[in-house]
């Protein structure tokens, strides 16, 4: 496959009031097209800025982020993020918020209403056709989260980076979201990055899982590869041996060799 | 006395009871308007005594209080009156205020007109400097929040000048303007920009970093982000600003038209003060209160329709 974003010996020093700080060091990565790569590890471990980083929210201090040939200068829809708390913006409707974005990326060539039929097909895909003229202060924290999804599909960027796209919902809400989003990815084929905090919801979605060693100056500890047939029912993967053992490998990781030292 | 007693609860809580029944209304509908409507209507027919009584008391609770109050002052108005010479009880006001009210946009000469053109002149004076100072202080302060050089620059000059009474603006008006009216104007664009500038700067500071991140991954255009972003996010704020000034503009206006003169409510207290007439000075105190009231309550209302929940 297609190498689509490369990651070369990349380095991220904070400067702070009490001298730099380093957050992450000899990072090494190469996410193929169509991948699913999750970023897993205790809080403060630096995946969120790794994220930040292949985002270009921010630039890194030493090493180069490469994406479809080009360097990562900053952000750009070629990239479309998922942001952990929605950040839908409260004066648009859902359908409003997800046309700010169609209108960026296709405005320039498409006509109106091509524009607002690929709104609506970004919210249908994610069921929220039902609601799509309400305002986010109206709808389920979840309902947010899906039109933020859609937000990021409708762009139809070349990857999707989600910084920890479900941890501000409740169990339930967030299976029903990655099964959702299972079934999105089946359809749309999406290059996917994604931090998480969850090892269930790392093996369920990923090809491979991305374990990061604690910070400061956290870097890569392991790469799992999930070689679990797609699509996944999270059903039967319960009593699946290898998802067992998959998911047996990152406690393992989190909780033996990168035990978090009290603090 | 029996039908006196029965006729009084059937007629009253009628009317106590509808905002109420409003309100329970109101929450469902927005769910599903065509399943709540037979439901409301049961209780309407048997609300029961109970809740009658409850209707009751909530409206005596919410009318009681302001009448009481009003009723003292009105008492100690009459008292006071009646110890002193001069001054007018709530009677001669009352009456003074009916024949003021029956005509109020009578014109005899530039120096005697109805109360109606006062108010009006003053209020166009507000709008007016209000208007000047919202064109300039909103981008101003638009760019304060945008830039720190510029908010550094800007800054000690607005410290140093805030604090100022507007009044000791007016001679520089009658200066510059050389006419009493402009330079009444003049002061209350001086009172009403520093709320509009500080609180547009501190509204696009405030702007959650999420919204601007947003803007970034979607690569929007400086326009989009001030029409998309900036301007919803920081409008609660502006409407804050606006109103603040408008609140102080009310209360210059009235001491900028006693010096200047003209016609305007300030100018009519001052006059009204020298033809003794001082039932008249109350019926403006009141005035002015009113319609200072009214201009909160507007803007208050404008401002609500514009705050978002962010959740």
């Amino acid at each position: 496959m297609k190498s689509l974003v490369q990651v070369q010996d990349v380095g991220m020093r904070f400067d702070t009031k009490k001298g730099s700080f380093v957050a992450l060091r000899d990072i090494n990565l190469n996410i193929s097209e169509g991948e699913v790569v999750t970023l897993i590890g205790h809080s403060g471990c630096g995946k969120s800025t790794l994220l930040n980083l292949i985002a270009g929210l921010t630039l890194p201090s030493d090493g180069v982020l490469i994406c479809n040939g080009r360097e990562i200068a900053g952000p750009g829809p070629e990239r479309g993020v998922v942001f952990q708390n929605h950040s839908l913006l409260p004066w648009l409707s859902c359908f409003d918020n997800v046309m700010l974005a169609v209108e960026r990326v296709f405005g320039a060539k498409e006509g109106r209403a091509k524009l607002k039929a690929r709104t609506k097909a970004a919210l249908e895909m994610v069921h929220m056709d039902h609601a799509m003229y309400k305002y986010p202060h109206e709808v389920s924290g979840g309902m947010k989260q899906r039109v933020g999804i859609a937000r990021a599909f409708a762009m139809e960027p070349k990857i999707l980076l989600m910084d920890e796209p479900f941890g501000a919902l409740d169990a339930l809400t967030r299976a029903s979201l990655q099964d959702e989003l299972i079934g999105v990815m089946g359809k749309t084929g999406a290059t996917v990055v994604m931090v998480t905090h969850d090892v269930d919801e790392a093996v369920l979605l990923s090809d491979r899982v991305v374990m990061m060693t604690n910070g400061p100056a956290a870097t890569i500890g392991e790469i799992l590869e999930v070689k679990l047939d797609k699509p996944r029912n999270r059903l039967k993967l319960a009593h699946d041996p290898l998802f067992v053992e998959y998911r047996a490998a990152i406690l393992e990781f989190l909780y033996q060799k990168q035990l978090k030292q009290a603090a | 006395m029996t039908t006196a007693s029965m006729t009084m609860p059937s007629s009253m809580p009628d009317k106590a009871s509808e905002p109420l029944r409003e309100k329970t209304i109101e929450q469902p509908v927005a769910s599903s308007s065509a399943t709540v409507a037979p439901v409301v209507d049961t209780p309407a027919i048997k609300i029961g005594r109970g809740q009658l009584r409850e209707a009751l008391s909530v409206l005596v609770r919410a009318v009681l209080p302001p009448f009481i109050g009003l009723a003292l002052l009105v008492g100690i108005w009459a008292i006071v009156a009646m110890k002193t010479s001069g001054f007018p009880g709530p009677l001669k006001t009352w009456d003074a205020a009916v024949i003021i009210f029956s005509d109020p946009f009578y014109v005899n000469g530039p120096n005697d007109q109805g109360i109606g053109w006062n108010i009006l002149s003053s209020l166009k004076r507000v709008a007016i400097g209000f208007g000047f100072a919202a064109a300039v202080g909103i981008p101003l302060g638009f760019a304060i929040g945008r830039f720190k050089f510029l908010n550094a620059m800007v800054d000690p000059i607005i410290s140093l000048l805030r604090p100022v009474s507007p009044l000791a603006w007016l001679p520089i008006g009658l200066l510059v303007f050389h006419r009493a009216d402009p330079a009444a104007t003049w002061t209350i664009f001086i009172c009403s920009i520093w709320p509009m500038i500080i609180n547009t700067a501190v509204g696009v500071q405030r702007v959650p970093q999420d919204y601007m991140n947003v803007a970034r991954v979607l690569n929007l255009s400086e326009m989009k982000i001030l029409t998309k972003i900036l301007f919803p996010a920081v409008l609660p704020y502006m409407l804050t600003g606006i109103r603040l000034s408008i609140g102080t503009a009310w209360l210059v206006i009235v001491a900028a038209e006693m010096l200047t003169g003209g016609v305007g409510i300030g100018f009519w207290v001052w006059d009204e003060w020298n033809n003794l007439k001082v039932e008249h000075i109350v019926i403006a105190i009141f005035v002015i209160g009113i319609v200072g009231l009214l201009l909160e309550m507007l803007l208050l209302q404008i401002a609500k329709r514009f705050s978002y929940e962010y959740s």
